[in-house]
């Protein structure tokens, strides 16, 4: 497979066996938690940047399948006693044909009619789940503890869970990859640079279009289902922040929209300035508008983001670091 | 039978509210092809604004004309900053553009005001119509919404400046052709939609509590009001407004109170799919 | 050579003097919408800290333990809730934990303390499905939300057996929501005919359209409410839309003192309250009611409210817990937590050790208010149960 012999390739692996061994290996809670935070960011832009940046449609309600891969696994888990990585396994599948099926419709809208329609999914999905009393309504759902002790003990269990959150974190990066270098991908691009073109040269918009978006939920859907799981519950209001969605936007933009690392880089960063701004007493709310400076000025100034600018210095690192 | 007109009476009444809202957003968009995503923030600073004027002593009636030109300004200023650089470019810009300066107003507003809910305490008292009861709060908060619709309209339809305005917003080259600084054209008309805004939250500040969030469910009911009018028409928008406050006034009494929401947000992405002209036409 | 002794000697000796200390981690709304609430169980927490640190700290065996509280603002929002606590645990590395303000904010925290297997006395959280889920390391200070509205429809039925119409509007939160539907049961056990029974977003300023349901619905009293902002906005609401309610009985907002400056709309509302500064009841231990109440306005020159008496309640029994156990280990202090039955300024404290319901408030009962005018101000009485009033329900209201 030509994917073994790029540098990229074994980059993201060794990223990842890195967040897995560390904390491990050291017994550090404190930074397993910090860690899991990236990883949960990098899921989130990095699949997101399958819209954004391959596809060229903005997705500002990303993370409707985040919440929405959480509930399903919950509720399979907690209300009818599955075994959670089969029920992650199934929100995630659930997810994305709910995405393919959401995608026929509101892919036909362009430019910021797509965008203001998936802020209205991610918002009427929230009111609903809110409404939902099979769901716990407003309350969310609660996981009876005993569900830990069949995984050999909640300490165990947060370890493995956090151990699958890196791995589909490794999966998202290299989904990233190899989508970029495929038929699949280039027709995306082309999606992108003009859709019309595309279409008369024959690649089929609507379909990939769809696919786009189911596949950039997948993924999500699966990290969902893990993060609320270690967490032991779910309440709309954290798993519909739209918030989270944007700051994902703001993620890809920084690192550089288009690219493979753009987005992991972006979300790395973004994570640990957020990080250090909500331990700051009286900053803690800042880190809205120090990301809305920087989505400001990315816009305004570089909207290449990181890579775009390292790329102009340095030419040659396009070819190992995409 | 007297809830329900009781409540489509004060959904109109809101409604009036909500229209003037959206011709802020829908106006923006006719002009310059720009959605603003900062607006509902721009709507919770009107609730502010009032808030500081109240506190300051001033009558708040009296305040809602400072609070226009505080919007006026304001509109301006992230006109210049923000929007002017990229209006040329890709449409997707020019929202996350004004996303982020959304971003950066909800943030400063939680770090000065917190997300405590504020109250502007104005001594209302209730009017009992037939059954009907309503606050003179209410009442006068749909009145001037009609009251400045007014001065809108009569401001694009009968003066050079307004004029210019709808030049612009018809087809900007060939306004710039006929003279007309296009580049001051869109500075003025963000400004009146960001006035707007800042206005009706005011209003609304006038009748409930709010916190720096409060604008959210507002952009959301403007965007609703707009696409239904048409995006881009401004008098399409005030209906839109009208006839969402009508539609909640009617649904309410027979449906859970918390449904209203999952419905204008199922109805928005409805609109947006079958009558993305909206019902009266708008500027795509 | 010399040197190096004497150093050694003053350190020994310097560490000889320094206090031990145990240090208890929680959350703070100190923004977002708990916040008035939040800060005034915090107020609560830190005058038991103190009273507790002026008598040398808590005493544990032969050693005395001062009390170190460390704490962050959870902005009201149930993500940073379960950030803050595993930090506290495993940054911070604090002994026990009290919980964060609302039933909410504090089922989150509890999965936490579970998981990591901390103690943690849950106070100003009332919900008792945080009870069901088999946990055994948290505890809880305030009467069960099953119980909060039964005695208030006890009281409404005492003062009018002829009540049948009753409309039960509640904030679309765990807490409220699990107290209306437990009302609602008591409710149609007594015979009433509960004629409204609905929720409302906890983010609602508009309470027009549940207030037209109201009157269409032909309800002669109004029993719910959530917590303090919206509780406040809907009293202040129905009475600007003369709603003609015979009693309307609210959750926490009229329990707070600020609720006065709602004026007029205030008068005859009512509340459940977990306790108020002029109870009768007699501790075995700690101090009296009104100790508390006097300790309370010398700090903070007010009179206090029940959550700033669940803080100061939380400490207390933790206190308590850690001296029975005579060790600061979890397991023991779990132990002498299941074996607790005693009273306190704050109530009877007994926790249920029954594996479906380990934890949860067996002892604790509420009081009812009602704001009443004496002498031209608004002022609480206690009007339920009927041998602790202070002053005779006002019925009907208007």
């Amino acid at each position: 497979m030509k994917l073994f012999k790029n540098t990229l390739f074994w980059l993201i692996i060794a990223v990842a066996a890195l967040f897995a061994l560390v904390p491990y290996l050291t017994d550090n809670i404190t930074l397993r938690e910090t860690l899991v935070l990236s990883a949960i960011y990098i899921i989130l832009a990095a699949n997101l940047n399958l819209m954004i940046g391959y596809t060229g449609y903005v997705n500002f309600g990303s993370i409707v399948f985040f919440g929405l891969g959480g509930y399903l696994t919950l509720w399979m888990v907690a209300d009818h006693g599955f075994n959670v990585f089969l029920a992650v396994l199934i929100a995630g599948l659930v997810t994305s044909a709910l995405a393919f099926a959401l995608g026929i419709g509101i892919l036909r809208l362009r430019g910021a009619y797509f965008a203001l329609a998936t802020i209205g999914v991610n918002e009427a999905v929230k009111d609903f789940v809110s409404n939902f009393d099979t769901w716990g309504g407003s309350e969310g759902i609660f996981m009876p503890f005993t569900v830990f002790k069949s995984l050999g003990g909640a300490g165990k269990a947060l370890w493995t869970i956090y151990f699958l959150i890196i791995a589909v974190m490794a999966l998202s990066l290299l989904l990233s990859l190899w989508v970029k270098r495929s038929k699949f991908g280039l027709g995306l691009f082309a999606i992108r640079e003009d859709e019309d073109a595309a279409v008369v040269l024959g690649v089929k918009a609507p379909l990939f279009k769809s696919l786009a978006y189911s596949l950039s939920a997948f993924l999500p859907a699966v990290a969902g289902g893990l993060y609320f799981f270690k967490n032991g519950s779910i309440v709309p209001e954290e798993a519909f922040n739209l918030n989270l969605s944007i700051e994902a936007i703001v993620m890809v933009m920084l690192g550089g929209q288009g690219t493979v690392s753009g987005p992991a880089i972006g979300a790395f960063l973004y994570e640990r300035l957020r990080g250090m701004l909500l331990t700051i007493p009286g900053l803690s709310n800042f880190h809205m508008v120090i990301a809305g400076v920087l989505l400001l000025l990315i816009i305004l100034f570089a909207p290449g983001g990181l890579m775009g600018w390292l790329y102009r210095i340095w030419p040659r690192l396009r070819r190992v670091l995409e | 039978m007297l809830e329900i007109i009781s409540s489509v009476l004060d959904g109109l009444l809101i409604g009036l509210i909500y229209g003037l809202a959206s011709i802020g957003l829908t106006l923006i968009f006719g002009v310059m092809d720009v959605v603003n995503l900062a607006h509902g923030s721009i709507i919770a600073l009107g609730m502010f604004a009032l808030y500081l004027f109240f506190g300051a002593g001033l009558n708040p009636y009296l305040s809602l004309l400072p609070v226009l030109v505080l919007g006026f300004l304001l509109g301006v200023v992230i006109y210049l900053i923000a929007v002017r650089r990229i209006i040329n470019g890709p449409s997707l810009m020019t929202l996350l553009a004004t996303f982020a300066v959304s971003m950066i107003i909800v943030g400063i507003g939680t770090a000065v005001w917190s997300t405590s809910p504020y109250n502007v305490d104005i001594k209302s008292s209730t009017l009992n119509i037939l059954g009907y009861t309503v606050t003179t709060a209410r009442l006068i908060a749909a009145l001037s919404a009609v009251l400045v619709t007014f001065a809108l309209y009569y401001f694009l339809y009968k003066t050079t400046l307004g004029k210019a305005v709808r030049a612009v917003s018809n087809n900007r080259e060939a306004a710039e052709l006929m003279g007309i600084p296009s580049q001051q054209i869109l500075a003025i008309s963000f400004g009146i939609g960001t006035a707007l805004a800042m206005l009706s939250g005011a209003l609304i500040a006038t009748m409930f509590p709010f916190t720096i969030l409060s604008g959210g469910i507002y952009e959301l009911k403007s965007f609703v009001a707009s696409v239904l009018g048409g995006l881009g028409n401004p008098t399409g928008a005030l209906f839109g407004g009208i006839i969402l406050g009508l539609i909640e006034g009617s649904v309410a009494p027979f449906i859970q109170v918390s449904w209203t929401n999952v419905i204008e947000f199922v109805l928005f992405v409805l609109i947006l799919l079958f009558f993305p002209r909206g019902l009266l036409g708008g500027r795509r | 050579m010399k040197k190096l002794w004497i150093i050694l000697l003053l350190v020994a000796a310097a560490s000889f003097g320094m206090a031990q200390t145990v240090t208890i981690g929680l959350t703070v709304s100190k923004t977002g919408k708990y916040n008035v609430e939040s800060v005034n169980q915090l107020n609560g927490i830190k005058l038991w800290q103190q009273w507790i640190n002026d008598q040398g700290g808590i005493q544990v065996g032969s050693k005395k333990y001062k009390v170190e509280l460390k704490y962050y603002d959870d902005e009201s929002k149930a993500e940073r809730v379960q950030q803050l606590y595993s930090r506290l645990i495993s940054q911070d590395k604090v002994d026990f934990l009290i919980s964060p303000y609302s039933s909410g904010l504090t089922a989150k925290a509890a999965v936490i303390s579970e998981q990591y297997g901390k103690v943690m006395v849950a106070t100003g959280a009332a919900s008792d499905s945080i009870f069901k889920l088999g946990y055994e390391n948290v505890y809880q200070i305030y009467t069960p939300a099953s119980r909060y509205l039964t005695a208030t429809i006890d009281m409404l039925k005492a003062a009018d057996a002829g009540l049948k119409k009753i409309a039960i509007v509640y904030e679309d939160s765990k807490f409220a929501k699990a107290v209306a539907t437990a009302a609602k049961e008591y409710a149609k056990g007594l015979g009433l005919n509960v004629v409204l029974f609905e929720g409302y977003p906890p983010s609602t300023t508009d309470f027009g359209p549940i207030i037209n349901k109201i009157k269409a619905s032909g309800a002669e009293a109004l029993v719910g409410g959530g917590h303090y902002a919206d509780g406040a906005t809907f009293a202040r609401q129905l009475y600007e839309q003369q709603t003609p309610l015979k009693m309307i009985a609210l959750l926490v907002a009229p329990a707070s003192d600020e609720f006065a400056q709602l004026g007029d709309a205030a008068l005859g509302v009512a509340a459940p309250s977990q306790w108020e500064p002029l109870v009768k009841y007699s501790p075995d231990c700690g101090v009296t009611p009104e100790q508390f109440v006097k300790m309370y306005q010398e700090a903070y020159g007010k009179t206090p409210a029940y959550r700033a008496a669940g803080g100061f309640a939380a400490g207390l029994v933790l206190q308590k817990a850690i001296m029975d156990a005579g060790s600061l280990k979890s397991a023991k202090v779990r132990a002498a937590l299941d074996n607790m039955d005693l009273t306190i300024f704050f109530g009877k404290i007994k926790f249920s050790t029954d594996p479906d319901s380990h934890g949860l408030q067996l002892g604790h009962d509420m009081v009812q208010i009602q704001w009443q005018k004496k002498d031209g101000k608004l002022v609480k009485e206690i009007v339920w149960p009927l041998d602790a009033k202070t002053a005779d329900l006002i019925y009907p209201i208007r």
